[in-house]
């Protein structure tokens, strides 16, 4: 028998929000030791008995009966959730109590109460973001941290304030909350980030990027399974997440080589993802609020299904990117608007839509704002300032995978400028 | 062929560090599943063996005297055995290198079964 893959990870979210449900997230790091001794304990039955028919339930009955251990241990002298003092101080209630807390229903419940208690607004997004990898994804600090491109000491430092702010909460985010729909936002916004993270983060390893991918798409799927949370912004970032993680086979290589949009092979773009994305997204629309992650699944899916660069509704796309400068406006935004009117209206208007970016000494450090110059530059034929933007758009570059790439661009220009002639459009 | 029995040792801060994420967890698992079960696939695993706890007591000396565990004298802990079958100790030693737990700092000690048919 075979563990799935990530199976200690993934259980690691689930056993810590079941526990903590029991001890009070006061005693979060009890219910990581429980769940640390529950591996252990694993790993040297399994490796004399073999491993079980159903290793989830094997370690979950192991963590309850050490939940039960050290509540009747401690109970007079410790106070474990506020919420169930009363039902742990009997015997007669207590293990009912054990057994509920880890019911099916239960555990989504509390990883949701814990995901929303993460993404306290009083803690930086940063914060929020390595909470959730770490208490409801399993990771660790150290993983945590060669994903960001930090050192471990500063994640550890990161994921220990965050703990001491939920610690001294004394209770899980109570879903019936009156601000419940502000925090229903921040969760949104920490599970986008971390998404983002993946998609264009720094991690040179692409199975890093794609793991961060899955989980912040599991987690929103666990929104999308209680009715409380499944909400058409919640749809919307499901959609936007699936559309683009459909791309993810072609926008990075086995080498951890970028490829952009315009250059992928869409062969290579999962048909699946696609399908389900568009079904999120026409679920959706069932509301009347429309937000930016509505706009942006929308641009994704004028992508998704278009054949190839020229097929697409570049026409779409320009006035999607029109209505997300309405909701959310921001320079970046406007990058992508001007890069698509440079496609739909020639290189020039482009150029122009670029120049005319209000507040674009702000994506000065942005590797991708000379760079679409630059590419616009070259289409209209003029090398020279394209080698000299793609150049600059290196120096930018955030990852060893962005300076490849854009040193990769450099050097084809300047090729062609020697032979004088132009190099295939990108 | 003889019998010889390997005794893992570790200290609880290397067995910390070797089960210190989920996923360094599982894969260390799945490395001790591999090489067990490939010893047993070319004929050398007599007994699979028996986890030992990590608490536990002592008692010593004519005031048999008991003290708790966790041993303080002793850094690393057994922390369970196998049994092995092999033609001798160089075989046995040469097996045991496949053993994860010398990846995260512990060791293994072979020692031969003392045979009784003089």
């Amino acid at each position: 028998m075979e563990l799935s893959e990530h199976l200690f990870r993934r259980e690691s979210g689930r056993l810590v929000a079941a526990l903590t449900r029991i001890f009070g997230v006061h005693n979060l790091a009890l219910a990581e030791d429980v769940v640390q001794d529950a591996f252990c304990r694993a790993l040297e039955v399994w490796k004399v008995r073999g491993i079980p028919d159903n290793p989830s339930a094997w370690l979950m009955t192991v963590a309850k009966r050490r939940a039960l251990d050290i509540v009747r241990r401690e109970r007079t002298a410790h106070t474990f959730a506020p919420e169930l003092s009363r039902v742990l101080e009997s015997e007669w209630t207590l293990a009912p109590a054990v057994e509920e807390a880890f019911a099916g229903s239960t555990i989504r419940d509390e990883q949701l109460r814990m995901m929303f208690s993460c993404c306290d607004p009083r803690l930086p997004e940063e914060v929020q973001v390595a909470l959730v990898l770490n208490i409801l994804c399993g990771f660790g600090a150290s993983e945590i941290a060669s994903a960001f491109l930090t050192s471990r000491a500063a994640m550890e430092k990161r994921i220990s304030r965050g703990k001491k702010s939920l610690a001294s909460s004394r209770r899980l985010f109570d879903l019936a909350d009156a601000e419940f729909a502000p925090r229903l936002s921040a969760v949104a916004r920490a599970l986008y980030l971390l998404f983002n993270e993946g998609y264009h983060g720094a991690s040179p390893e692409a199975a890093v990027r794609i793991e961060l991918c899955q989980e912040a798409i599991r987690l929103t799927m666990l929104l999308l399974d209680s009715p409380q949370t499944a909400t058409p912004e919640t749809q919307a970032l499901a959609a936007l997440m699936h559309l683009h993680a459909a791309k993810l086979p072609a926008r990075i290589d086995s080498a951890g080589e970028l490829n952009p949009l315009l250059e992928q092979d869409r062969t290579r773009w999962d048909a699946r993802l696609i399908a389900d994305g568009l079904a999120l997204l026409d679920r959706s629309a069932e509301g009347s609020v429309v937000s930016a992650y509505h706009v942006e699944a929308a641009i994704a899916a004028v992508h998704a299904t278009a054949h190839s660069v020229e097929e697409t509704n570049w026409d779409a796309i320009v006035n999607l990117y029109d209505r997300l400068m309405g909701i959310a406006p921001s320079p970046i935004v406007a990058l992508n608007r001007a890069i698509a009117i440079g496609q739909r209206d020639g290189p020039e208007k482009g150029l122009e839509s670029i120049h005319a970016i209000a507040d674009r000494d702000r994506l000065r450090r942005y590797p991708f704002y000379p760079a679409a110059i630059a590419e616009l530059e070259l289409r209209q034929g003029n090398l020279a300032a394209a080698e000299q933007y793609f150049s600059a758009a290196a120096t930018l570059a955030r990852s060893g995978a962005e300076r490849r790439f854009l040193e990769r661009r450099v050097r084809e220009v300047s090729e062609a400028h020697r032979h004088h002639v132009a190099p295939t459009m990108h | 062929m003889s019998q010889f029995v390997y005794l893992y040792r570790m200290t609880d801060a290397a067995r910390q560090e070797a089960m210190g994420t989920p996923e360094r967890a599982q894969q260390n698992m799945q490395r001790w599943m591999a090489w067990m079960t490939d010893l047993d696939k070319k004929g050398h695993l007599k007994d699979r063996g028996q986890p030992l706890e990590r608490s536990g007591k002592v008692v010593r000396g004519q005031q048999k005297t008991v003290t708790d565990g966790p041993f303080t004298e002793a850094k690393d802990l057994v922390g369970g055995f196998t049994l092995i079958e092999a033609r001798d100790i160089d075989q046995a030693v040469d097996l045991s290198r496949g053993c994860p737990i010398l990846e995260g700092g512990g060791s293994v000690e072979v020692r031969p079964i003392m045979k009784m048919d003089m």
